[in-house]
């Protein structure tokens, strides 16, 4: 009996660590850069999430980047499709999602990479423009390390090809003056800056007897070295919203080095 | 009195839940067994999909090396034979799908003869239409893959809808039958591996 309960033990337990090893099994996880083989850095992955955001928020069209160490048995394609099946990659009905799936460790051949578009993007994106992508953009950097250069030379290329497929229909939507809102607040925040910044000039100019113009080229030029710290804010991509559900019917193509 | 209308009012009551069960079970079925028909539309047409990808992959390899006359009309017969049988989704049996799978399983070993003939050509390696061919026909052994899949899933489906209690009644009432599956040949189950 407590033998039968040992054992049973054993195979929950190893169900439950087999499970949580394979990708597939997971729940879907909500974002569009997941770097599990960690070859990116955190700016280059953030730089990469922010431009799939941005992507998805203007296009609904989703692109999922995922780096694995392990393919859980499936070969390439079939776990990459696999897994924009079960996580729902893209819109539900429009079928627009896309997993580009790099496995970066591994010996000779034992490298892989593949593009899998959604029925939706089979049209735009088939078989041998994704091979193509694969060969020629991604591969030649990624045979040098340079995996972050293959990665978005790759996505670069999906997304320009895409772009013209599909347009976020809640984006269309509001044409109307709420699209000017941004400007206008950044246009009062410059007016409000250059007002500021003209009264310092003139008490600048004033206090070293020099003129207007003479003084704001100063004051410009002296301002300019610590410009750089804004860099950091960079232009946020937004959140991400989830997968939308979309399918995927088994189509694209990748290579191995 | 007042006993024989409670009588009449629970035999309403049952009378109604037995319409209204019947009637969800039946659009339910009717829903999963047109799910099933049209998802062999799907299977359909990925097999032809490979079957159109075929003569021009024929006509490349022909450019590189003509005198493999045996195996290129091995294929193109294959091919021919493939298209040749399809099903009529009102027939869709295990008989009449055994009969399709033997079909394009005979395409699918013609065409890994072939693959295995063009290891012996470097240049035909090489050609640019040749590699973009590969990928599609690649791409294509993998939508059948899905297609097959998603066929025994959504048969699957129906199948456990149809047996389960109460709607096991309703669908012998109405006539509703277990769909059979596109069952793997042997060493079919995998999609051929194309390598080249």
């Amino acid at each position: 009996m407590k033998q039968l309960f040992t054992i049973l033990l054993f195979l929950t337990v190893f169900g439950i660590t087999n499970a949580q090893d394979c990708l597939l099994d997971k729940k879907p996880v909500q974002n569009l850069v997941q770097d599990y083989a960690d070859v990116l850095s955190d700016v280059e992955e953030q730089g990469l999430r922010n431009a799939l955001n941005r992507f998805n928020d203007t296009t609904s069209t989703q692109i999922l980047v995922v780096t694995v160490n392990d393919l859980c048995g499936y070969d390439k394609a079939e776990f990459t499709y696999t897994l924009g099946e079960k996580w729902g990659v893209g819109q539900k009905g429009k079928n627009n999602g896309i997993v580009v799936m790099v496995k970066p460790h591994g010996g000779k051949g034992q490298r892989h990479v593949f593009i899998a578009p959604g029925y939706g993007l089979e049209g735009v994106l088939p078989d041998a423009i994704a091979k193509r992508i694969v060969e020629n953009e991604m591969i030649p950097r990624f045979k040098e390390n340079d995996f972050y250069g293959g990665i978005a030379n790759g996505v670069a290329a999906i997304i320009s090809i895409t772009s013209g497929e599909y347009t976020a229909d809640d984006y269309v939507k509001k044409v109307t003056y709420e699209k000017y809102i941004p400007f206008l607040f950044i246009l009062f925040i410059f007016i409000l800056i250059m007002i500021v910044k003209a009264s310092r000039t003139r008490k600048y100019a004033h206090t070293n007897g020099m003129g207007f113009w003479a003084a704001w080229a100063l004051m410009n030029a002296s301002s300019r070295s610590h410009g750089g710290s804004f860099g950091n804010f960079g232009s946020g991509g937004g959140s991400f919203g989830g997968f939308g559900g979309g399918s995927f019917g088994g189509g694209g193509s990748g290579g191995s080095w | 009195m007042k006993k024989s209308w409670i009588i009449i009012g629970v035999v309403g009551l049952l009378i109604v839940w037995l319409i209204s069960s019947s009637v969800g079970s039946y659009n339910g079925m009717v829903t999963r067994d047109e799910g099933v028909t049209g998802q062999w539309a799907q299977v359909e047409n990925v097999y032809q999909r490979r079957a159109d990808l075929i003569p021009n992959l024929v006509n490349t390899v022909k450019g590189y090396a003509a005198h493999e006359k045996e195996t290129l009309e091995g294929v193109i017969a294959a091919r021919a034979k493939a298209t040749q049988t399809t099903i009529d989704p009102s027939k869709l049996n295990a008989e009449s799908i055994k009969q399709f799978a033997a079909a394009q399983d005979g395409l699918s070993s013609a065409l890994s003869k072939l693959m295995v003939v063009v290891e012996r050509y470097p240049d035909l390696k090489a050609n640019q239409n040749f590699l973009e061919l590969q990928a599609q026909l690649e791409g294509t052994e993998n939508r059948i893959a899905v297609e097959r899949k998603k066929f025994n899933d959504t048969a699957k489906d129906y199948n456990t809808f149809i047996r389960k209690f109460p709607k096991n009644l309703f669908a012998g009432m109405f006539g509703f039958e277990k769909r059979d599956y596109f069952e793997s040949q042997e060493g079919s189950d995998k999609a051929p591996e194309v390598k080249f």
